[in-house]
């Protein structure tokens, strides 16, 4: 039964939000496609990408892809200018998380701070009152626990829920994920059949506002741009035994568990275990140096549950391309857990999420401190 | 959908009348007005009396007019045409960005450019223009009528300095043309832009005044057409469009059509500011053309403002929209001084010939409910923030 509100839907150019709101049209809801200009790729321009300095992010090509579809489904379409709030709440928390030694994921904060919240915002203020996106992840309201639950997709390649678990029950449940429960090949056939002329187009991979994937002449050209000097971040790599091995130039340059362009040489391969920005030392060690049993996470937001009151076992996801590890997740303070794993887990990362799973249902998540020492 | 337009600063419709001029021109009277046998000679005839036209609506000989692709062509061909590496112009910040942006490119290219600032009303102030001047300066580029608020700048003090100083005086008339009579003596003015869209002429033709005896550098090079001013086969259809367009905007100013619409704004603008509170006008107490207003409804964004009007049938805008179509804060609005949330929530409304009393009633009848609405969703509202 077609709402008799609109449903705005968050349109990028790509395959999955077209045929979002092709389904939707379908199914006689009232549709209005918007896409959010973020980030102004003319900025940045000594920045120059495979592409002369054009990321994937708001380029005018996929405008024009999300506006011909639009057309094509006879949808209201706009663009809505959401570059300040992006600047402040994503890009500039990224390069500040990079230069302290943390490994960020832009994307979380993006749907936290611009998808689900302004543009859930500027949806209601035009009458709509549901944003619907182009996510691999399901939503449903559980009339047991009175909650909604943000869950697996269907398509478990294509799984976003990663990205997700900082959606509140609020926003949850003003959100719809029509594709959750289509595979993406499926997702293609769909706007095929529509005569959506991007059936085809390529999946974006890297972070949208990141020529090439190069962050780091990106934070040199952003920190230029804004008049700042690199901050003084040379120091001393060193092993996990206290030894110096040699200088690095800055500690944005490494990522826990990398292995290339360590600057250093010694006869066993080695790997980046810990970074400290305090005193810009980066720690290296052997790969079994990387396997931590536990982490701690913090600034959660819980899911399925409205809080944790005692230990829960869970399975634990701590980046994008990683299998959820069996682990006992426990409150220790006010907004922060300790996790700890049935198995050690490879290269636990600062800056990056752990997201805690129910089987296919998201219990909730924070951002990861540090492995416990 | 009941759809009504209110956004004739951006561009208008066609009149009737000028849309009747045009058609013989696409099909039958298809000329090059350059070549020399009947065909060539009936487009030529057309391109001169459109050219007498524009003439007559500012107050110059035919042969001081040129036309162009449009106001943006015709500002570039004024200032690329006339200033040079070393060269110093002034213009002001709240300029159209065909001005401004041309400016800044020219700055880049050697040019000195002085952007004189404006006050809480949008207006220049002679006597910075005044000041400004130096011995290299070459070209005083200062808009008639601002495309965003309507105000209207003093250009005949403007064009007493540069005669005093005897430097160029180039304005914007885009905004100004078929709003308000123009005379380019009485301005004193040697160059003035002129687009055939904003005063509901076709998109794609232009026109510059050039002052008999302005050396003027082409753009274009080619064949001698404009007097070797700007090469290209004439826009006949375009053209003829633009004298018509022309034509009626100086009937305008004597019957009573360019006063109704004046009546229109003032009513539209004073029932708004009643109906909403913490909202009032952009350059309000200034002179300003008579069809455009420039309103602030704060505790809102525009943006969210204008797409919730135009999925109701009311089409207005604010800012200026960037290359994907999204809105960019207002540089007018920030020049003027208002903080940037208050640029942010400003509207404009611009009424043509085309609009009509009941345009005015949906306009009053949508605003005021959809700004309430907005407002109560809106994480800025404050209502105690009014209160005190």
């Amino acid at each position: 039964m077609p709402a008799s509100t609109p449903i705005a839907v968050a349109m990028s150019g790509g395959v999955d939000s077209s045929a979002v709101a092709a389904l939707l049209r379908a199914e006689g809801h009232e549709v209005i496609g918007l896409t959010m200009q973020l980030w102004d790729q003319r900025r940045l321009v000594g920045q120059a990408g495979p592409e002369g300095g054009h990321g994937r992010c708001c380029s005018l090509d996929d405008v024009h892809d999300a506006r011909r579809v639009a057309e094509k489904l006879g949808i209201p379409y706009y663009v809505v200018n959401h570059q300040e709030r992006f600047e402040r709440d994503v890009v500039r928390p990224f390069v500040e998380e990079y230069l302290a030694g943390r490994t960020p994921i832009p994307c979380s904060l993006c749907n936290n701070h611009l998808k689900f919240d302004q543009l859930l915002t500027m949806a209601r203020q035009i009458g709509a009152d549901t944003v619907a996106t182009g996510h691999y992840a399901r939503v449903e309201f559980d009339d047991v626990g009175g909650r909604w639950l943000l869950q697996r997709p269907r398509d478990r390649a294509k799984d976003q829920t990663y990205f997700l678990f900082g959606l509140t029950q609020d926003q949850l449940s003003h959100t719809l994920f029509p594709i959750g429960n289509m595979t993406k090949s499926e997702v293609r056939e769909l706007a095929r059949s529509h005569g959506l002329a991007l059936a085809d187009k390529l999946d974006s991979q890297e972070i949208c506002f990141v020529p090439g994937g190069d962050y780091k002449s990106f934070i040199a050209s952003y920190l230029a741009e804004e008049g700042r000097a690199m901050p003084e971040a040379a120091g001393e790599v060193v092993t996990t035994g206290g030894s110096a091995l040699g200088e690095h130039r800055g500690v944005h340059n490494f990522t826990v568990g990398q292995r290339k362009g360590l600057g250093v040489a010694t006869g066993s391969p080695l790997y980046v275990i810990q970074i400290d920005s305090d005193s810009r030392r980066v720690v290296v060690g052997n790969e079994a140096e990387l396997y931590t049993h536990t982490l701690r996470a913090k600034h959660l937001n819980f899911v399925s549950v409205d809080s944790l009151s005692e230990p829960m076992s869970v399975a634990v996801k701590i980046r994008h391309r990683h299998e959820p590890a069996p682990a006992i997740v426990e409150q220790i303070a006010e907004d922060e857990v300790m996790i700890t794993f049935e198995c050690p887990q490879r290269a636990v990362t600062p800056g990056q999420a752990a997201v805690f799973y129910d089987a296919d249902v998201v219990v909730g998540g924070g951002w990861i401190m540090g492995r416990n020492q | 959908m009941r759809r009504v337009y209110l956004d004739n600063n951006a561009t208008t419709p066609l009149l009737p009348e000028v849309f009747e001029a045009m058609q013989p021109y696409f099909m039958g009277k298809f000329g090059n007005a350059s070549s020399i046998h009947h065909h060539g000679q009936e487009s030529r005839a057309a391109v001169e009396r459109a050219r007498e036209a524009v003439a007559g609506m500012l107050g110059c000989r035919a042969s001081e007019i040129v036309f162009t692709g449009g106001g943006t062509e015709a500002d570039n061909l004024a200032l690329f045409g006339l200033l040079q590496p070393g060269d110093h112009c002034i213009t002001s910040t709240v300029e159209h960005h065909a001005v401004l942006n041309t400016c800044k490119h020219l700055e880049s290219a050697g040019c000195e450019i002085t952007y004189v600032p404006v006050d809480g009303q949008g207006l220049v102030s002679p006597d910075d223009i005044r000041r400004a001047v130096r011995p290299n300066t070459k070209l005083i580029s200062i808009m008639m009528a601002n495309n965003e608020t309507g105000v209207l700048q003093p250009v005949h003090e403007i064009g007493r300095i540069a005669e005093q100083a005897d430097v160029y005086f180039h304005t914007d008339g885009v905004q100004a043309a078929g709003k308000v009579p123009i005379d380019v003596r009485d301005i004193g003015c040697d160059l003035l832009s002129i687009s055939g869209h904003k005063m509901h002429a076709p998109q794609g033709i232009g026109a510059l005044y050039i002052r008999k005896g302005t050396h003027l550098r082409p753009m274009l090079h080619g064949g001698n057409h404009e007097r070797s001013r700007r090469a290209g086969t004439e826009n006949v259809p375009g053209i003829v469009g633009l004298g018509k367009a022309a034509e009626l905007a100086c009937k305008g100013f004597h019957d009573s059509s360019n006063v109704r619409i004046a009546g229109w704004r003032d009513r539209l603008e004073r029932s708004l500011i009643d109906a909403v509170e913490a909202s009032g006008v952009n350059g309000s107490g200034v002179p300003r053309v008579p069809n455009t207003t420039n309103i602030y409804f704060d505790f809102l964004e525009g943006e969210a403002l204008i797409i919730a009007l135009d999925l109701k049938g009311l089409a207005v805008s604010t800012g200026a929209a960037c290359s994907s179509g999204a809105i960019e804060p207002s540089h007018v609005l920030t020049a003027m001084g208002l903080p940037p949330e208050r640029a942010r929530a400003s509207v404009r409304f611009s009424l043509g010939k085309q609009n009509t009393a009941e345009d005015v009633d949906f306009a009053l009848q949508l605003v005021p409910e959809t700004v309430a609405r907005l407002r109560e969703l809106s994480p800025i509202y404050n209502r105690e923030a009014l209160v005190r």
